[in-house]
């Protein structure tokens, strides 16, 4: 039996070989990442500074682009959309992820099967996510026209028609799909939650709602935080919804930041200023990514 | 759904606890119930303002001109050739991007080396990064490759931007997994592929499970890269489906619509029925790991 010949500095062709191969299987890895992905960040970062409107050009321009980007009035509308979409979706998914981990660690009966139920909208498209709810909310033939069928002749639901209330059912429809997924998430966290403490809670005689605001809500903080970071960055990175519910409008009233820099860049032909909104889109994202991956990483070791 | 046959007494409280349960029930389950209905009546049905009721003349029309006859873009070709094309994107991806990340994951864990976690740390960053930050080169990168506009494009594409997960998802795994097992049979003069095949891989079924099943759902779902690098031939079926959906020509089809949407969540919906605990498990990996 040959014991290790690795640890024999006779360094021939085959052992070096031996001894590299570890690093020669994850090299085409690193090879792609920093190509595909730093690379070409930097790529779209180098075009965010360079006057490229069909095609990339690199004539600089220095900070030109972001300079018409901020005072684009089709930006203004995206980020504040971002900022009201990001919000209420962020909260309703939680409070609504809460309420139902809450309800379903009530010992349930049929609990596997309700979670199914709660839970199927992530794996589907956000196609057909958005197809599902453009007809259900269309006013000609979706709930208003059936409530309406039904006798209330006043009631009205027309949001997705109406400039001011359209980005409220991305919300709608994002929340649908999402909130399941949240819920399984602080369920986990439930599940995590040392059971002996509880008991002794209970026995000291605190009501149900103590037991929970007191002392289970607030062991929920790293379930909180998987969540808060999770739905930012789909927040942020929110394209598809929009796309296939509203096509970004009444007019531009529902455009992302995702939305806009793909309109400005590959049709109206402001591949410059496309750059640069999707830099401000990494930037926000890495805000929130960098410090989570950061401290998930440490404590890994 | 509520049965009292347990031993404790039903009270008014867990009433409550159940109607609740139930009526959440009903909003997840609307959504597809709409669609269901509706793919399966005439479009007069709908249009009369019956969203809601059961089809009064059941017919299988609308599936059959999703499918195959209605208008996608330009042409009238129905869905079909769209869903041939996510099939023939989404199973090398899958199957690329898993095996890829399963030899990462195993370097990474049991042949480490200084600086592995920054090169983990780097990978999984490259998950998150809004795609529109690649979109520009990535476009051109394809057209350099002569690939642009194909389906072998997309699936390059799918399987670059899959390593990250499936990497995290088998580093994740096999570092639970017991290194001394490993180092035994370097001893037994076993060499690097050796032990990967003969000991790690076989009790990698249930990770395997996992990453095929969120790289799969991942893929068939995405609509950026597919609405981006595709052309009218190698559009993917969400792509195929917007477009049908969004197309302004004639009578707006709603049945016709709902078909396609069924049609296009079948397979994901499917996978996750079957294999519903790996997908979840899949989930909570991407977020809360361990």
């Amino acid at each position: 039996m040959s014991i290790s010949e690795t640890a024999n500095p006779r360094g021939s062709v085959a052992d070096r070989l031996r001894d590299a191969l570890p690093k020669l299987v994850l090299s085409p890895t690193v090879a792609i990442v920093a190509i595909f992905v730093y690379g070409f960040i930097l790529f779209t970062l180098y075009l965010s500074f360079t006057d490229s409107r069909i095609l990339p050009t690199f004539g600089l321009v220095g900070f030109e682009n972001y300079d018409k980007l901020f005072r684009l009035r089709a930006w203004d509308t995206a980020v504040s959309n971002l900022v009201i979409f990001g919000v209420l979706y962020i909260a309703i998914c939680c409070v609504l992820g809460l309420l139902l981990a809450i309800l379903l660690d009530q010992r349930i009966r049929a609990e596997g099967f309700i979670r199914t139920i709660y839970l199927y909208p992530m794996a589907l498209s956000f196609i057909v996510t958005g197809v599902a709810w453009k007809w259900f909310l269309d006013p000609g033939i979706g709930i208003e026209a059936v409530v309406q069928g039904w006798g209330w002749t006043d009631f009205k639901f027309n949001w997705i028609k109406d400039r001011e209330m359209a980005i409220y059912t991305i919300v709608i429809a994002a929340v649908w799909q999402t909130s399941g997924f949240v819920m399984a998430m602080f369920l986990a966290g439930l599940r995590g939650i040392d059971s002996e403490m509880m008991k002794a809670a209970q026995i000291d005689g605190a009501s149900t709602f103590a037991l929970y605001r007191r002392i289970i809500i607030p062991q929920l903080r790293p379930a909180f935080m998987s969540a808060f970071v999770v739905l930012a960055h789909m927040a942020i990175k929110s394209y598809d919804l929009v796309i296939a519910l509203t096509g970004g409008g009444p007019g531009t009233s529902t455009e992302l930041p995702a939305t806009f820099m793909y309109s400005y860049t590959f049709t109206r032909n402001q591949m410059g200023i496309g750059a640069a909104s999707a830099v401000i889109m990494l930037m926000t994202i890495a805000a929130i990514i960098v410090p989570y991956l950061w401290s998930e990483l440490r404590e890994k070791k | 759904m509520v049965t009292v046959t347990s031993s404790r007494s039903f009270s008014p409280g867990r009433f409550v606890l159940y109607a609740l349960l139930a009526l959440f029930c009903i909003y997840y389950l609307l959504p597809l119930y709409v669609m269901l209905v509706n793919s399966l009546k005439p479009l007069s049905e709908i249009t009369a303002g019956g969203m809601m009721a059961l089809p009064k003349d059941w017919t299988l029309a609308p599936w059959l001109s999703a499918w195959s006859s209605a208008q996608v873009g330009v042409e009238a070709t129905g869905l079909k050739p769209y869903f041939l094309n996510s099939i023939i994107m989404v199973v090398p991806a899958v199957a690329l991007s898993t095996l890829v990340g399963a030899l990462n994951g195993y370097v990474l864990t049991k042949w480490t080396f200084r600086g592995a976690t920054i090169v983990f740390g780097l990978l999984l960053f490259g998950c998150f990064i809004p795609f529109q930050m690649v979109l520009i080169p990535m476009a051109r990168m394809l057209g350099l490759m002569g690939l642009a506009g194909s389906v072998t494009g997309l699936i390059f594409v799918h399987f670059v931007y899959g390593i990250g997960f499936s990497t995290l998802y088998f580093r994740n795994y096999y570092a639970a997994f017991p290194t001394e097992l490993v180092r035994a049979a370097q001893i037994d003069g076993a060499g690097f592929f050796r032990i990967f095949w003969r000991i790690l891989l076989p009790s990698s079924g249930p990770i395997a499970v996992v990453c095929i099943i969120w790289q799969f759902t991942n893929i068939w779902n995405d609509f950026l890269f597919g609405a981006s690098f595709s052309d009218f031939s190698s559009q993917p079926m969400t792509v195929a489906l917007n477009n049908l959906v969004q197309s302004s020509t004639g009578v707006k089809e709603y049945n016709v619509h709902f078909a396609g949407a069924i049609m296009a969540a079948l397979p994901t919906l499917l996978v996750y029925i079957v294999a519903g605990r790996y997908f979840v498990r899949g989930l909570m990996a991407g977020s809360v790991k361990g």
